[in-house]
């Protein structure tokens, strides 16, 4: 099956370990994948800051670079819907709009579209340790993508899991928020660190980049002794 | 913008609100507890999914025929000898409702909890003009007699007291002398409040849901108190949003279970009183003159907007209990009685940008309150709307941002100068990157580095890797 990979720029820029993570897993499942080099950020920032007009420049390089791909795959949820939200932003313009529709019709979160499109509940994965996972907001309530993360985790060999408590409550990311709102932003992200320390957890799991940055930034200025890992880091581990 | 509360600004009162450890701890424990309680209501019914349908249709259809709902209304409500007075402001409605106070000479108000009564101010109106208003709602009672501290919450307005911090209010202002039980200090209020039922001259409460087809009200309470307000006084007032109305009481059951189990999560609550009117001749109680104000204050500018789905709202606080901007930040902080989400929506639409141009940013966009709201009000979508309405209309974002996005409009829509700039960043970011993170950052990294670490960015981008490799260079 012949794969795209929209990376999202946190990864290309920060975060190359997951990149490299995600198109190793998605090889070993059989996928061959392709970087289309044009592809830039998906917008978002600037779109949730309010910036519609800036970031629909963004959008359409996204969709063109996109355009002949089979499947679109995202390491990261809140990007991957973000692709989704693009027919909603483009409504009612004659050449984008369909476009748009069919790009977020191919663009799947990583999880998301090895279980759905792929059929594989266990990748094959081991990994040793106590581990914990946090659900993204725009991933679980906007994208819907719920069960298949979870159900990818159980099948992991080695792997301890623990619920995290107050686990739908936002990190406190929000994009700019967590600089726009930084006051803010710290208690939220004090808060998810705290919960994440009752679990005892040796790591803490997550799919979408952006909340493992902030989520991981503050483990670690607060000098935690847990790991953040991206789950495609961990179901490429053997 | 008469529900503006407090002159502080917005970064001084969530500072404010963060540091209050109290408030923060009560917000916290009934976030928790309302939210299990919802969610066990919710899923008693077992096709909650259908009810929300329900509900948003039912809201929808009455908010596209407004004026035809509000004209049964009315006419219904004059058949049976009320008055109606359409307010299109604020003044406009106090001015009315100090003019049926002083025709009847009336020297005691006794009101049942209303946010629109607070959003128009009434009760500071109806002291000035020499008339002693009281609360009889105890979570209202209990700000009242706190030198009016304003509601935090439009449910549970005294939600950021705790029982120690009420039962000093009490000790201070009343001279009671028992303990912080709840009990106790509801049954100090019961007493008081008993003589202000009997010796009011005018009763006034809110509206929860008007019944165009009746020209019928009805209330949601658990203290009874309403019932009071309504049957003692001989003359009565009610105090209802524009949008406050459903066609027939069919509707109105729908709506009415859905804002209990939301609000409380209740299947019901202990009082739903239902009042038609002013006393007939064979009724036992009841008013002698029923006057209903119908209040505007901005509502119908709403109205056919890209924001009309505000006005769906049935003020049942689901948002505000999941919000997790709320729960650090406490009520107050979004500086109008109408706090969380559905303030920071509807704030600026009735209140202005200029008071509340920084309440659509205090938001993750998470979308909780949109997953909860009982008649599906896209509020994230709204808080969205907002912002994009302040960069693109008011032209009200700082000057530096408008850089920054005009720079990002350019460089992430354009693959040859995204690629440059992410190629140049561990470069440029060098000076300020210590091993793998970067713990001191410049210009917008700077907030971010004052309470996290910042991933430095990596010397081969991910794409190279991925190029490299395709070349059949390193393989890892
Ligand atoms: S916006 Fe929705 S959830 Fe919030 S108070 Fe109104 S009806 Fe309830």
């Amino acid at each position: 099956m012949k794969v795209s990979l929209f990376a999202t720029c946190l990864v290309d820029m920060f975060q190359s370990d997951v990149g490299k993570a995600t198109v190793e897993l998605l090889e070993r499942l059989g996928c061959e994948i392709d970087f289309p080099e044009s592809q830039v950020c998906c917008g978002q920032p600037a779109y949730n800051s309010g910036y519609v007009k800036e970031s629909k420049e963004a959008m359409k390089k996204m969709i063109d670079a996109f355009a002949s791909a089979e499947y679109v795959v995202s390491p990261s949820g809140s990007c991957a819907y973000m692709f989704h939200e693009y027919p909603h932003i483009f409504k009612g313009d004659p050449v984008w709009e369909t476009k748009a529709k069919r790009l977020a019709e191919k663009t799947y979160e990583l999880t998301q579209f090895i279980v759905e499109v792929l059929k594989v509940e266990d990748v094959g994965a081991r990994f040793e340790g106590r581990a914990t996972y946090h659900t993204s907001c725009h991933m679980t309530r906007l994208l819907g993508v719920n069960k298949a993360p979870m159900t990818l985790l159980s099948n992991v060999k080695g792997l301890e899991f623990t619920q995290l408590p107050g686990k739908e409550q936002c990190c406190g990311f929000g994009g700019t928020f967590s600089v726009k709102m930084a006051q803010i932003s710290e208690q939220m992200v004090d808060e998810k660190v705290q919960h994440v320390e009752e679990t005892q957890a040796d790591y803490l799991i997550g799919a979408d980049a952006g909340c493992l940055m902030n989520i991981g930034g503050r483990i670690d200025r607060k000098g935690k002794p847990i790991r953040v890992l991206h789950i495609a880091e961990v179901l490429n581990s053997r | 913008m008469a529900m503006k509360i407090g002159v502080e600004e917005f970064k001084e009162r969530v500072g404010k609100g963060i540091n209050d450890s109290f408030m923060r701890g009560a917000v916290a424990g009934a976030q928790d507890s309302m939210g299990t309680r919802r969610l066990s209501a919710a899923e008693e019914l077992g096709n909650w999914e259908d009810w929300r349908s329900h509900g948003e249709e039912i809201r929808k259809h009455v908010l596209e025929n407004l004026d035809y709902y509000l004209e049964q209304l009315s006419d219904n409500v004059a058949k049976r000898g009320g008055h109606v007075f359409f307010a299109s402001t604020a003044e406009e409605a106090n001015d009315y409702i100090r003019g049926v106070v002083a025709s009847k000479n009336a020297k005691k108000v006794v009101k049942a909890k209303s946010m629109v009564t607070e959003e128009i101010h009434l009760n500071s109106c109806l002291e000035l003009a020499g008339c002693e208003v009281i609360e009889t709602d105890l979570g209202e009672y209990i700000l009242q007699i706190d030198d009016h501290d304003p509601p935090s919450h439009i449910v549970v307005p005294a939600l950021h007291k705790n029982k120690e911090q009420i039962r000093d209010v009490f000790t201070d202002k009343l001279g009671y002398q028992k303990t912080s039980k709840p009990e106790e200090l509801a049954g100090h209020a019961r007493e008081t409040l008993r003589q202000d039922f009997l010796t009011a001259d005018i009763g006034i409460t809110g509206c929860n849901f008007a019944v165009a087809e009746t020209g019928s009200f009805s209330l949601v309470t658990n203290e009874g108190n309403a019932d009071l307000v309504t049957s003692l006084p001989k003359t009565q007032i009610t105090v209802m949003g524009m949008e406050r109305l459903v066609p027939t009481f069919e509707e109105m059951e729908v709506l009415v279970s859905l804002l209990t189990r939301s609000a409380v999560g209740q299947k019901l609550t202990s009082y739903i009183t239902v009042l038609t009117g002013p006393r007939e001749e064979l009724d036992v109680d009841g008013p002698e003159e029923f006057h209903l104000v119908i209040v505007d204050n901005g509502r119908s500018k709403i109205l056919g907007t890209e924001f009309q789905s505000v006005l769906q709202c049935i003020r049942c606080a689901a948002c505000i209990n999941v919000c997790p901007v709320y729960r650090h930040v406490g009520g107050h902080s979004y500086g109008s009685i109408y706090s969380g989400p559905i303030g920071a929506v509807l704030s600026p639409l009735l209140g202005g940008y200029e008071d509340y141009k920084e309440l659509p940013y205090a938001s993750t966009l998470c979308g909780a309150c949109t997953e909860v709201c009982p008649v599906k009000i896209p509020l994230h979508e709204l808080l969205h709307k907002h912002r994009q309405e302040i960069v693109e209309k008011e032209g009200k974002a700082p000057i530096s941002e408008k850089l920054a996005m005009k720079a990002f409009g350019l460089g992430a829509a354009s693959p040859a100068l995204y690629k440059i700039g992410s190629k140049l960043a561990p470069a440029a970011m060098n000076p300020f990157t210590n091993g793998d993170k970067i713990s001191n950052g410049p210009g917008p990294l700077k907030a971010w580095t004052e309470i996290r670490e910042f991933p430095a960015p990596n010397k081969e981008r991910f794409r190279d890797w991925f190029n490299n490799r395709e070349k059949g260079g390193n393989q890892s």
